[in-house]
């Protein structure tokens, strides 16, 4: 009944090509894999706002960065710290931050919101760019790896980049698993409404405030997921995690990918990520690879304008999966 | 002996220097319905924003079954049991009229924690927004999305997301605006059934509708209460006709 949902078989091809990357690709390439797969995390999360509740957010990377920074403070400067120890650790830090934060931000609105959430990411920004408590704007370094070992067996070690993808690829599955759930389930629907009519959803009895600061704790919750694999996989942490470029970026990436798609984030992911890649990189493109904000901003605005609805309609049309979905998904389908 | 549902005291809502609605006291009583007629602008709609919360009160109290309202918002002044419609459409507009109806429904029992069961699996809130339809006539446009309905078909689901809530008191504002003859009777039919079961507030431009649904008439004007009574009453009020009709009484 929803737009959210690609076909099963897509989506099945989709895990088992992802799967079987690393077996072909060799370890720079999985290594991008899984930063990828990470900022795929991180914009489903942003998307639960802007696309699913209407609440569009230009401060999402504190969330990301203060989990990341969790990390990096808590674990022990030369051994391992423990994988089931510092995940929910750092996702509740970024949970509390965005309860706090939303308590604050969420009775605004439009241009408002947008701002406050940016004025709220920029305070943690200073916070940790101008104090010394994570070691100012040179950072951290996490030299060992969180261990994953658990009742002695070690399901996977995360010094390995063919293993660390595979985390990553778990956790993107189990987001959008939880993110596609939580969409069908009442709270979903409520969110839905909110963004379609919030005043509506007032008066027919839904405490609205309540709904939007949930959707705004469960996505700093979730980005701080990818914050803190992110920590992970670069061993490293500085103020620029924070900052409201990636707050830019990864709301880019929502939108590049179509909003209020699930599917639409992760591509938006992909193809951000991959561009930003390709155009930076001097193998490729010589000197010209120091200009790459400038061709990548000048081809992000190419693509949405040639695609208003984001690459994910694109290619469902291409599909032909757009006509389906509206046979068998009646009206139910939100307004794009 | 009838009780008040709605006991409405000295409600005031001042814009800057304009008063809208000016130390208006009024009461619905439980299986009453109670129209407030008055020309345009004379503060029908600030009344009805302020009863439902949409609008908050400047002065006065507003009792709903006992309790009073006055500073509530909206939402828990919905879940107390008043439920209403508005002027101007406002509906979900990109959702099929079941779903208007089943997100009405489930404000009930939101379950907002429970994510592993989907929205569409809970079969007494599909069966609420399934009756609320068929209430107003739209059972056969269970999956028509909304915006495709007919205007008159909008403002019957408008009423009908109001019913899913289960309200004990109905806040129609001018239910017939903009309808067709035919469309009308039918809406006209619709409130008188409802008023059998339901206190209903009603504002509303149409004369005949109003004489031929209401047992009590508060007539407003520029924001005051100009004269409240029965039909009868209102219709012999001299004030009224003057005030209110230019003193023709052929309309009334």
């Amino acid at each position: 009944m929803e737009t959210i949902t690609l076909p099963r078989a897509a989506l099945i091809v989709s895990v088992l090509l992802l799967a079987a990357f690393p077996l072909i690709a060799a370890t720079f390439y999985v290594q991008l894999g899984a930063k990828i797969l990470i900022m795929a995390i991180f914009a489903l999360s942003l998307d639960l706002l802007v696309g699913h509740t209407g609440l569009v957010s230009l401060g999402h990377a504190a969330y990301f960065g203060l989990a990341a920074y969790v990390l990096a403070l808590i674990s022990p400067k030369y051994e391992a710290a423990s994988f089931w120890f510092t995940l929910p650790v750092a996702m509740t830090a970024a949970a509390a931050a965005a309860l706090i934060i939303g308590f604050l931000v969420v009775r605004t609105a439009g241009v408002y919101f947008i701002m406050a959430t940016l004025a709220f990411a920029q305070m943690l920004y200073s916070l940790f760019h101008d104090t010394k408590l994570g070691g100012g704007s040179d950072g951290i370094y996490i030299t060992v790896r969180p261990d994953l070992t658990i009742a002695g067996i070690k399901p996977l070690d995360l010094e390995d980049p063919v293993q660390f993808y595979y985390l990553a690829l778990l956790s993107i599955i189990a987001v959008y698993a939880l993110l596609n759930q939580v969409l069908h389930a009442p709270f979903g629907r409520a969110l839905a409404g909110i963004k379609a009519n919030e005043s509506r959803m007032r008066s027919i009895g839904y405490p609205v405030f309540a709904y939007k600061l949930g959707a705004f704790v469960l996505a700093g919750a979730l980005a701080g997921l990818a914050g803190y694999l992110a920590a992970c996989q670069f061993g490293f942490v500085n103020p620029e995690i924070l900052a409201w470029h990636q707050s830019g970026a990864v709301l880019m990436m929502v939108i590049l990918g179509g909003i209020g798609k699930l599917h639409g984030a992760v591509l938006g992911a992909f193809t951000y990520v991959l561009l930003q890649e390709v155009l930076s990189a001097p193998t490729l493109l010589g000197t010209y690879a120091k200009h790459w904000q400038l061709a990548l901003g000048s081809l992000i605005v190419l693509i949405v304008l040639a695609l208003p609805h984001g690459l994910a309609a694109w290619i469902e049309r291409a599909g032909g999966w757009h006509k389906r979905k509206h046979v068998s998904g009646a009206a139910q389908v939100s307004h794009d | 002996m009838t009780e008040a549902i709605l006991q409405v005291r000295r409600l005031s809502k001042n814009f800057g220097g304009l008063a809208a609605v000016d130390d208006v006291s009024l009461d619905v009583e439980v299986g009453q319905l109670h129209a407030v007629i008055g020309p345009n602008g004379a503060g029908k709609t600030t009344l009805i924003n302020m009863l439902s919360g949409d609008l908050s009160a400047s002065a006065g109290s507003i009792l709903f079954r006992g309790t009073e309202v006055a500073r509530l918002e909206p939402e828990r002044r919905s879940r107390l049991g008043v439920g209403r419609s508005y002027q101007k459409i406002n509906i979900f507009p990109g959702f099929s009229a079941l779903e208007n109806c089943r997100l009405a429904a489930q404000s009930r029992e939101p379950r907002p924690f429970n994510w592993l069961r989907s929205a569409m699996s809970y079969e007494a809130i599909l069966t609420n927004a399934r009756q609320a339809l068929s209430a107003v006539g739209l059972a056969n446009q269970a999956d028509t999305g909304a915006a495709t309905l007919s205007h008159g078909e909008q403002r019957q689901l408008e009423i009908a997301m109001s019913l899913a809530t289960d309200p004990k008191l109905l806040l129609l504002d001018e239910p017939l605006a903009g309808m067709g003859t035919e469309e009308s009777s039918h809406m006209i039919e619709l409130v008188s059934g409802l008023a059998q079961t339901h206190a209903i507030l009603l504002v509303e431009h149409d004369m005949d509708a109003v004489f031929r649904l209401a047992q009590v008439l508060t007539v407003m004007v520029n924001g005051k209460i100009l004269a409240s009574g029965s039909p009868e009453a209102i219709r012999a009020n001299r004030e009224v006709q003057i005030a209110y009709l230019g003193g023709a009484d052929d309309s009334l």
